[in-house]
């Protein structure tokens, strides 16, 4: 910040007003790529989204409704089922995830941890695979005769197999496991970047004054973290809002709608029922509004623990 | 001692949670499809017979040639754009420069579920005048996902650290401010590009809704798809399904394995950064 300040002061100290005009026109246009593709692809898209909210009809023909859509959605037993599982799995699965994320990033934080490379590589292994290849290695490992139940079944902890993905509740654990397998390690990359740049100094102090590891934990490690996690949490939530390769390979949002998600409904309703755009815009803006929502929740809470 | 046992103990578990996956799925294309029904752990023998009948039933060389095509066009876009961005936002200040900024991270809030029918029917309004950029072509699949806030905002904190003077030196040696940037900026920032390309890389390979909205004859399917569909066939052959699945997720995995030291220092210079900011 400081030293960005300072070479554009030098700048300015020896160049005449043209210099500044100049520089800034170069500066404006090292943006301005960016900021047009940014315009067509997601700010005109919304504004048309939300024109389309309006309208309903089949295919491309659309007529303005008025708020016909959005009486609809509140009515909508598919949706309100789709919404009930995003946020059971965004409240179970975002927390675990980042907890379990923080914890593993501590341990191998340790200096004297042997095979540290090795750890850290294996556990972010599974962000390499592509949502669609895991999703189909996942269906056919929780399968009811899958290798999961198998081997459950091997080591006694359960005495007939788990119906997996053909029950509502089971097919909700799974696609939670599911992605926090696909997920954790990514995480966890960001909080031992973070972590490897707080100085050891800090925690050989704490050790000094008897505080026990879990306490370094809680008073030192999360509130150093604390931006990164909010970040995390954030991308975390807003991917999870969106949830859809997943579901769509592992379970089609079966049995029932017990797994569907409102991507996968949106999905549905534009491409595999009877098109209606404009619902399915109006859907659209229900994950916007969750997702602002949740943000800002997410917001207040890391700002609390800041005063 | 006992915190010794204890972490090696969890991150062995953590280890076997995490491959176990990777060894059944490469185990699995090297058996029948019965033995991978029957849940067999060992390696066998069938996996040249796996590989025939995989490239006997699927088109899966021209999905590679499709999703490679459209992965390697994204990522050096994708980052050329974003890190001209992030240079532009981080060494020009303004205060109009940073109203831009923040409403550009705003399109990180926004979920593509709620993008795909404006931008489908962009698309198809594109197809009536220009075809080649229209529904069904890899254009269309690579252009909304080579602008990402993310990346921008990457690039912008990657760029906080950047020793500044440098860059006056080089203007005051003569050189344009493209100069500047492509001759100073970039070779000093490898480690970020490596991290961008390797994010950017991975996230176009495994992109699946889009390509499912936007490409819809066989012919131009990605690997995702390809993927998708075979897992959701009725008479499925596992071993074959097994050898496509590694075949699909080996680019992703080597590409990542090379470049795995540059990633973790361009991860470290982005979440440096993040954390004294506030």
């Amino acid at each position: 910040m400081i030293s960005a300040k300072t070479s554009t002061n030098t700048s300015v100290s020896y160049s005449t007003k043209k210099r500044i005009t100049k520089t800034t026109l170069i500066g404006w246009s090292f943006i301005t790529l960016a900021s047009v593709l940014i315009c067509i692809f997601y700010f005109y898209p919304m504004v048309h989204a939300l024109i389309m909210s309006f309208q309903s009809g089949t295919g491309t023909n659309l007529k303005f409704t008025g708020l016909d859509n959005y009486a609809r959605l509140l009515k909508d037993p598919t949706f309100i089922t789709a919404v009930k599982n995003t946020v059971i799995y965004l409240i179970i699965q975002v927390p675990v995830m980042i907890f379990l994320a923080l914890f593993l990033s501590v341990l191998l934080n340790d200096k004297n941890l042997k095979f540290k490379g090795f750890f850290r590589t294996a556990i972010f292994l599974p962000c390499v695979t592509s949502l669609v290849a895991y999703s189909v290695i996942f269906k056919y490992l929780f399968g009811v005769d899958g290798i999961i139940n198998m081997m459950l079944m091997k080591l006694s902890f359960v005495s007939e197999p788990i119906q997996w993905l053909t029950d509502p509740f089971w097919a909700k654990i799974t696609i939670v496991i599911a992605i926090t397998w696909r997920w954790t390690g990514y995480n966890m990359i960001f909080y031992l970047s973070s972590l490897q740049n707080i100085d050891s100094s800090i925690y050989e102090a704490a050790k000094i004054d008897g505080a026990s590891p879990i306490q370094q934990f809680f008073k030192i490690t999360i509130p150093m973290l604390k931006p990164i996690i909010l970040f995390t949490s954030i991308t975390s939530t807003i991917g999870t809002l969106q949830l859809f390769d997943e579901v769509m390979n592992i379970t089609k949002g079966g049995p029932g709608n017990a797994t569907m998600t409102i991507s996968q409904y949106i999905y549905n309703l534009s491409f595999k029922y009877t098109p209606d755009f404009g619902y399915a815009a109006t859907v659209s803006y229900a994950i916007v509004i969750m997702i602002v929502v949740f943000s800002i929740i997410q917001f207040k809470v890391a700002g609390d623990r800041n005063a | 001692m006992l915190k010794k046992v204890f972490s090696y103990g969890v991150l062995i578990v953590a280890t076997i949670v995490s491959i176990f996956p990777f060894l059944w799925m490469v185990v699995s294309a090297t058996n029948k499809s019965v033995d991978v029904t029957q849940g067999r752990l060992l390696p066998g023998s069938h996996f040249v017979e796996n590989f025939k009948n995989l490239l006997a039933t699927v088109d899966i060389v021209p999905a590679l040639i499709n999703s490679a095509k459209v992965s390697i066009s994204t990522t050096i876009l994708s980052l050329l754009i974003a890190s001209l961005a992030g240079y532009g936002f981080e060494i020009f200040k303004s205060k109009s420069k940073d109203v831009v900024f923040n409403i550009l991270l705003l399109s990180m809030m926004i979920p593509f579920a709620a993008l795909m029918v404006p931008l489908f029917r962009m698309f198809g309004t594109i197809s009536q005048t220009a075809p080649f950029l229209g529904i069904d072509t890899l254009t269309a699949a690579v252009l909304p996902t080579l602008t990402t806030a993310f990346l921008i905002f990457f690039f912008r904190q990657s760029t906080k650290m950047f020793p500044k003077d440098i860059l006056e030196a080089g203007r005051i040696d003569g050189l344009s401010e493209l100069g500047v940037f492509f001759r100073i900026y970039v070779p000093t920032m490898k480690t970020t590009y490596a991290a961008a390309a390797i994010i950017t890389f991975m996230a176009s390979w495994n992109n699946y809704l889009w390509p499912l909205v936007v490409l819809q004859s066989p012919e131009k399917q990605t690997i995702p798809l390809l993927i998708s569909t075979l897992g959701s066939s009725y008479a499925p052959d596992f071993g074959v399904i097994m050898t496509a699945i590694v075949i699909a997720t080996l680019p992703a995995a080597l590409i990542f394995f090379i470049m795995q030291k540059h990633f973790v220092a361009g991860m470290m210079g982005f979440s440096k950064i993040k954390r004294e900011e506030v």
